[in-house]
Formats: structure tokens, sequence, C-alpha cells
């Protein structure tokens, strides 16, 4: 008895952990590439852009399970993606009510979040197929995952382009400020991936 | 002449892929060969100028006059969805061959972040009608430019030897990065 609890645990944590390295949205399973590369000018915004993203995963993981029996197989897909783009629509305007500054700095990308293939992917893949509390387990642990990845990226990014990392100044003296501007968000992401390829390896 | 900045400004200098970020994934998708490029390009160009169109007549006959500018995401992707399917079904009856050649693309499409970020760009910038056709078949060709440079680039990138674990995404990356460094060249032509 004991035993298949703590298995059914370990699964759990297995589930929730995924996202992180094994299953990283954005360095594995390299999904949602657009506003990883757009937002990430500093760690900041790639915090808030992943909180977002989150919030919108979670919500329409647990709703996607809750009517998945309800809608028929032909029209799931626009169903799916209403829902999304409700829950979008939820997080853009209380975002410009509360945080206006980081509202104007991710711009385009948040009503752009209903296009993220992470976001369709785990609906149709995962939260369609499974219950409600493992679909929100999963949504939890991609949109964490994602928030890392943006993070990470941001934080480097910063850390080059200004010598700074959430505002904090660590070097002094001007940046590289490439690493600020568009190539350095492809550059830092290709390495990026490289280096959790490696990780991933070893593991 | 304002037609022809606008056009310049969105192929060169704000550049879709390389400096605004949308519709990488298709990018790094069908980038691999040529031929795909192509194909995908002449989809996007269909859909994206049509889809621009509607979302503007949307936006302006239906969502301003209701007061009900917040529901813009979920009307627009609707929209887009509707229409992909529908220009697939149309395309299927009247041109086989077209369909044969854009048909597979068709359905990638709804999920380009391109499609959704033109039509809302050109909503924020204040288009009219005709300089929002113009702005997204400019955007539609400068996605295109891109894809095919990209999809050339990695074709011959078969041919090199690339370090084991910098092999597919990575690399593309990289080539990405110096390709929007040298489109920031352009930088400064027109605002």
């Amino acid at each position: 008895m004991m035993s298949i609890e703590r298995s059914r645990a370990i699964s759990i944590w297995k589930n929730f952990t995924k996202g992180f390295l094994r299953e990283n949205p954005v360095f594995v399973l390299v999904l949602g590439i657009c506003p990883t590369l757009g937002v990430t000018t500093s760690a900041v915004n790639g915090l808030g852009m992943g909180l977002a993203a989150t919030f919108v995963l979670v919500m329409s993981n647990m709703v996607v399970s809750l009517i998945k029996s309800l809608v028929p197989d032909d029209v799931r897909i626009p169903c799916f993606i209403v829902v999304i783009a409700s829950f979008v629509t939820i997080v853009d305007l209380v975002m410009s009510a509360y945080t206006p500054a980081l509202h104007a700095q991710l711009g385009l990308f948040l009503p752009l979040i209903v296009v993220n293939c992470i976001i369709l992917g785990r609906a149709e893949a995962y939260a369609s197929k499974n219950p409600v509390w493992l679909s929100v387990i999963d949504g939890l642990s991609m949109g964490l995952g994602f928030t890392f990845a943006l993070t990470l990226l941001g934080g480097v990014r910063e850390l080059l382009g200004s010598g700074a990392v959430f505002g904090h100044k660590f070097i002094t003296g001007d940046g590289i400020l490439v690493f600020i501007l568009a190539p350095g968000a492809f550059i830092v992401l290709g390495y990026m991936i490289a280096l959790v390829r490696l990780v991933n390896k070893t593991d | 002449m304002e037609y022809i900045l606008i056009i310049i400004s969105a192929v060169l200098v704000n550049n879709i892929v390389l400096t605004r970020f949308l519709g990488l994934c298709p990018c790094l998708g069908v980038s691999n060969r040529f031929s795909n490029a192509v194909g995908m390009c002449g989809a996007v160009i269909f859909v994206m100028t049509l889809a621009t169109i509607v979302t503007y007549l949307v936006n302006t006959y239906i969502l301003n006059p209701l007061h009900i500018g917040y529901l813009q995401t979920v009307a627009y992707i609707l929209v887009i969805a509707a229409l992909v399917q529908m220009v697939e079904i149309i395309l299927k009856k009247v041109s086989r061959p077209l369909y044969q050649a854009l048909g597979v693309f068709l359905p990638l499409i709804t999920t380009n972040c391109t499609v959704l970020g033109v039509a809302i760009l050109v909503i924020q910038k204040e288009y009219n009608l005709l300089e929002s056709v113009v702005f997204a078949m400019a955007n539609a060709i400068g996605f295109s430019m891109a894809l095919i440079l990209f999809s050339s680039i990695r074709e011959q990138l078969d041919l090199a030897d690339v370090p084991e674990g910098m092999r597919g995404t990575p690399i593309t990356l990289v080539i990405a990065g110096l390709l929007s460094l040298a489109f920031m060249g352009f930088a400064g032509i027109v605002h």
C-alpha cells in the first residue's frame, strides 16, 4: 500500500519536474521561440512573460481537460483556441491595469500568446487525454520550465549586454550592446540549447 | 512614396523574422529544404494579405461600432483559423495544382504568429485599408526572403563539419543571429 502511494508520488514529481530540463519547452522541444527571443532583453521581462504564459497554460489545460468529453473531435482545435484566447485576453487586460510598464515592454507578444505552440500543443497532446489534476500539473511544469528558460535567457543577455541582472549592476562600464539587440537573442539561445543538450546527455 | 517607405521598412529595416522575431517556428521547421521553403512562402503571402484585409474589415465594421475592442484577440484568431480552412477548401475545388503545391503548408499557417501579428500591428499603426494591404504584403515578402535565405544556407550547411552538440537547431539559430546582424546594416534608412 505504502509503496503504491510512494511510486505515485514519484511519478507526480517526475511529471512536475520534466518541464525544467528533460522536456523543457524552449531548450529541448524548441517550441514558442518567438516570444522567447522577442521579450528577453532583460531578466524581468523574461520573468513577466513566463508567468503570463504559465497562467494561460495552467488555466487552459484545466478547462480543456474539463470539456474534453463535450467537444466533438472535428472542431476541437477551434474550441481549444477560443479557450486559450479568452485567458490571454484576461491576462492582457489585468496586466495593462496593474503593471502598465511591463505591459508596454511585452507589447505585441502578449496577444500573441494565443498562437504560442506550447499552449495549443499541451492542450492537444496532454490535456485532451488526461484527467484534470494531471493536466494542471503538466501546465505548471511546462509553464515554469518556460519561465525558467526565459528568465535565464533574459538574465544572460542583460548581463552580457549591460552588465546587470534584474537591474542590479555587476560589471561597471558598458556591456556588449549587440546582446541586447536582435542578433544577440539568436546567438545566446543557440549556444544555450547546445549547453542543455550537453547537460541532458551526461545525466 | 509613402507606400515605398512602408515596403522598404517592412522588408529590410524591420524584417519580421530577423528583427521582430515573428514566425520563427516555421522558419526553423520548414527551412531545411529549399523547395519546402518556396511552398511555404507562397502560402504565407496569400493568407497574410487576405487575413489582414478581413481582420481590418472586422475591426472597423464590427468591433469598433459595438465597442468590443477587447475581443480583438479572440475575434482575430477565429477569423484567421476559419479563413485558412476556407482557402484550403476553395483551392482544393478550384485549382488542383495550386492546392498540391500549397496544401500541406496551409494548416501550419493558423499557428504562424506572423499572420496574427501583422493583423494586430496594422491596427496599432492606424493604417488605412490600402496601407494595411501594402504592409501585409511587404511583411509576407520579408518573411519569404528570410525563409529562402535560411533554407539556402542550411542546404549548404549539410556539407559542413559542425560540432556534434551544435548540429540542427543551435547552428541554425547562430546563423539567424549572423543574418540579423547583417540586416542591422539597413537600420536608419527609414523609420
